[in-house]
């Protein structure tokens, strides 16, 4: 029972990391269409930029801030220089246009702060709490609370503001959504800053865990889009359900089965649900019309 | 030659079509006419395989054909054209035709892949063939161009080709007059007479009454996903059921006549 | 002759020439990569520019043709042909299993389904490390036909420029049959192709199996030329870069497939001088690409030059 408590915990844990990785992809998605191959980068540039103003003497809320700061301007600049002026290309044309904006970023982290790898200190110490037998680090405390307040406060923005619910309209309509006044062009840019944001805020928190360096947004953006489809893509709860079931999928495997396939489940599960669902979990059941 | 049975069609809560009973007899043309969203096009992609229908059945020669697919509907003889136009935009108009004529080509890899003479001779065959059904529905001046570079009233015509390569036995044409201009419509109407004299059953689906009213040997009439009236076009022109619900949906009975 | 023959024979004449005005075997080293890239990615062309499917996870193909020749040549000692004839057979027999289940799949959840095929190929690479060497790789023998191996970096030119010029051949005469129509159909509209009896998910299987046949080749080839292979070779990166060689060189264009590996496989080495700034400078470029010729360079060149 410990042993499961355990793993339980760690896919908590890893799940809520996902889980604001797919909402990252979810909300990209729903405003423009794209599949933004660079958020794994805002995750990343969370951690990294968080690192190196901690380390630079600033105040760890201050170096947070710093960098949700920095990934809303990667997020913004992506979207106005890259995305905005090739809004009409294929979807492949898109998918390399975002996977160059990933590699950007990694370069001039890379060349910034160098290759090597990096911990961000706890933000409440290493001692860890025992429940049941299992221990649980107050980091992972950390990363719960503020995933659920995050994604509360994005139900909150798109379900009671007035930009958020017209984001929403624009994602279901966009022609219907310009109709009625709606700005698209601000639609994917606020969409751009946001999942900036969403990102930072999560290599931040995970940073302290899971270590972190220039190229440690491949993985994670991988598996965001994983969670993102998982759940179907651009929907909200399944982006939040896709990262849970994600994490807690990976954790029970490596603790029962096998770490060293830990990273091939979420792409083996992936696989398996879109050879029978193929939206996903949650997607919509579209019927294309001649 | 098809025969439909009780067929229906929703999608979720509504009714597209219900309980449609209808046959097509060969060597006719046939008309599928009703106000908007009345269910015509529903009822073509049911019989075309495109929708499976949610009750009933659809009969080709006698054979049960409701659950195969457009592709499976093809090999029996089936063909048609789309009111949203299919176009394939990055190939030649020739090359557009020529897909039409696929089911008759080898569809194997190897002689596809090396070219060998066999494959080479069948397909110039199928250029010349192709070449002269583009001659037929008046667009072989276009043949070489890319798609995407044609004007509208050429594609309506190149899809016709296209779905005339296929020899088929059955032709739906959903709104081949939509956006001409009279005179195209005037020579839209020639070309379906003409597919019909070559021994083909047309099935259209049409709004201009005019062109319906003069081409047709049998129309059908649809309202909200019912079989309004049936029978020549004299004898639907006089149904009162059918004036009323041309009257209804704003259109005089002047649209009719 | 036709256009297409004229491409086939300019092709020819270009590799005939090409190794004697190359100034050392390092560019000729550089060359002959991007003849085996070339090819893999002639293969992938078929499937995204012509019958318009992405897949994220084409490296993963050519990772287990370069796996397959090394594990059956070295450690089981079967012939270089026979393996990697094998290794072509199991790879396209995977492709095709796979390819309904996933094919059907549209847009993002087609890329999504490709890319994770490519990374569990990658993963179980890297894993099994008994048979692969792990992380860390292994060598791979010579391909030696009847005690007769290529040696030196010229008499690879002429193996690699000969499978290359093949390939275009016969990925020119695919595109330019029966199947190939279809094939471009089904691109143009799905329900047009189906409406003329094209069955859709039998012909999006078969272009699969094709181009994951090409790749698994064109990495039997590398696996044998450079002599030591590592998971890189199967990485998602390499998927990347083989998707990036098609679109920058230009989708549903064969030579566009030459001329984006020649230039994504040089770019890197051009690059080396920026010391440390390579990776800025690539994304920068691909970003800059893709946003101004979103054709690609080649069918973008024509269009000029054709007055298009």
């Amino acid at each position: 029972m410990a042993e499961f408590l355990q793993f339980l915990f760690s896919g908590l844990t890893s799940g809520s990391i996902y889980a604001l990785a797919a909402l990252g992809f979810a909300i990209i998605y729903n405003a423009s269409g794209v599949i933004n191959f660079a958020q794994g980068e805002f995750i990343m540039l969370g951690g990294m930029v968080s690192v190196f103003l901690t380390a630079s003497g600033f105040p760890l809320p201050l170096a947070v801030l710093g960098a949700v700061l920095v990934a809303v301007v990667a997020g913004v600049l992506i979207d106005k220089a890259a995305i905005e002026p090739a809004r009409d290309a294929e979807v492949v044309t898109l998918i390399i246009i975002t996977i160059g904006a990933s590699i950007l970023i990694q370069g001039l982290v890379q060349v910034i702060f160098g290759k090597g790898q990096h911990a961000l200190k706890p933000f409440s110490g290493d001692t860890p709490l025992v429940i049941g037998g299992a221990s649980l680090l107050p980091q992972s405390l950390w990363v719960m609370a503020v995933s659920v307040l995050v994604v509360a406060g994005l139900w909150g923005f798109f379900n009671r503001t007035r930009f958020g619910k017209a984001m929403l309209a624009a994602s279901y309509n966009r022609l219907g959504a310009q109709l009625v006044g709606i700005d698209t062009r601000r639609v994917w840019l606020v969409a751009f800053a946001l999942s900036g944001a969403l990102g930072a805020i999560a290599g931040a928190l995970a940073a302290p865990i899971t270590m972190t360096s220039y190229d440690a947004g491949l993985m994670l953006g991988l598996k965001g889009f994983v969670a993102a489809t998982l759940g179907g893509l651009g929907s909200g709860v399944g982006a939040v359900a896709g990262g849970l079931v994600l994490g807690l999928a990976e954790a029970m495997t490596a603790g029962y089965v096998s770490s060293a396939y830990k990273d091939a489940v979420p792409f083996v599960l992936i696989l398996l649900v879109l050879f029978f669902l193929p939206r996903g979990l949650f997607g919509s059941r579209a019927v294309d019309r001649v | 030659m098809l025969e439909l049975a009780g067929i229906s069609k929703r999608f979720g809560g509504v009714q597209a079509l219900a309980g449609i009973d209808y046959a097509v007899n060969p060597g006719r043309v046939h008309s599928v006419i009703g106000p908007n969203g009345a269910g015509k096009t529903t009822l073509f992609n049911v019989i075309t395989g495109v929708y499976q229908p949610t009750e009933g059945t659809v009969k080709l020669h006698g054979e049960v054909v409701s659950g195969r697919t457009p592709d499976q509907l093809a090999r029996r003889g089936v063909a048609r054209t789309f009111q949203n136009l299919q176009v394939c935009q990055h190939m030649s108009a020739l090359e557009n035709v020529m897909v039409g004529a696929h089911l008759r080509l080898s569809q194997r890899l190897l002689p596809a892949l090396f070219h060998l003479p066999g494959l080479r001779r069948a397909d110039s065959g199928c250029r010349d063939e192709a070449m002269e059904l583009m001659r037929f529905v008046g667009v072989h001046d276009y043949a070489l161009r890319p798609a995407e570079a044609l004007p509208y009233g050429v594609l309506k015509r190149l899809e016709i080709a296209r779905a005339l390569a296929l020899k088929p036995k059955l032709l739906f044409l959903d709104e081949p007059a939509a956006g001409l201009n009279p005179t195209e419509k005037v020579a839209m109407r020639e070309l379906i007479r003409a597919i019909a004299e070559s021994g083909i059953t047309v099935v259209l689906v049409e709004h201009d009454m005019k062109l319906v009213m003069g081409v047709s040997d049998h129309v059908l009439v649809l309202d909200y996903g019912r079989k309004l009236a049936e029978g020549t076009a004299d004898e639907v022109r006089e149904n009162p059921a059918v004036v009323a619900a041309y009257l209804g949906a704003g259109s005089a009975r002047a649209t009719l006549q | 002759m036709s256009v297409r023959w004229k491409g086939l024979l300019g092709l020819a004449v270009l590799l005939a020439v090409l190794p004697w005005l190359l100034p050392n075997t390092y560019v000729l080293d550089v060359v002959n990569r991007i003849g085996i890239n070339a090819i893999a990615v002639i293969g992938l062309n078929l499937v995204m520019g012509y019958a318009g499917q992405v897949s994220l996870g084409h490296a993963g193909f050519f990772g287990l043709g370069a796996y397959a020749s090394a594990i059956l040549t070295s450690r089981y000692g079967w012939p270089p042909l026979v393996a990697m004839g094998a290794g072509m057979a199991g790879t396209g027999l995977l492709a095709f299993a796979v390819a309904r289940p996933i094919l059907r799949l549209k847009g993002h959840y087609l890329a999504m389904a490709t890319l994770g095929l490519g990374i569990i190929v990658s993963i179980v690479i890297t894993n099994e490390s008994a048979w692969t060497g792990g992380p860390d790789g292994m060598p791979v023998d010579a391909l030696a036909v009847a005690g007769v191996a290529p040696s030196g970096e010229f008499q690879w030119y002429w193996l690699i420029a000969t499978c290359l010029w093949v390939a275009a051949w016969l990925a020119g005469n695919l595109v330019d049959s029966p199947v190939g129509r279809a094939l471009r159909a089904l691109h143009g509209s799905e329900a047009a192709a189906q409406s003329v009896g094209v069955d859709i998910a039998r012909y999006k299987a078969r272009v699969f199996t094709i181009s994951a046949v090409f790749a698994s080749f064109a990495g039997s080839l590398f696996a044998h030329y450079v002599g030591f292979i590592t998971p890189q070779v199967a990485s998602f990166l390499h998927s990347i870069e083989l998707v990036t060689m098609v679109v920058v060189g230009g989708m549903a264009s064969v030579y566009g497939s030459v001329f984006g590996a020649a230039l994504l496989t040089t770019l890197p080495q051009l690059l080396a001088e920026f010391e440390g700034w390579e990776m800025v400078v690539f994304g920068a470029l691909l970003i800059l690409v893709m946003v101004l010729l979103p054709r690609g360079l080649v069918p973008t060149v024509l269009r000029r030059w054709r007055g298009a």
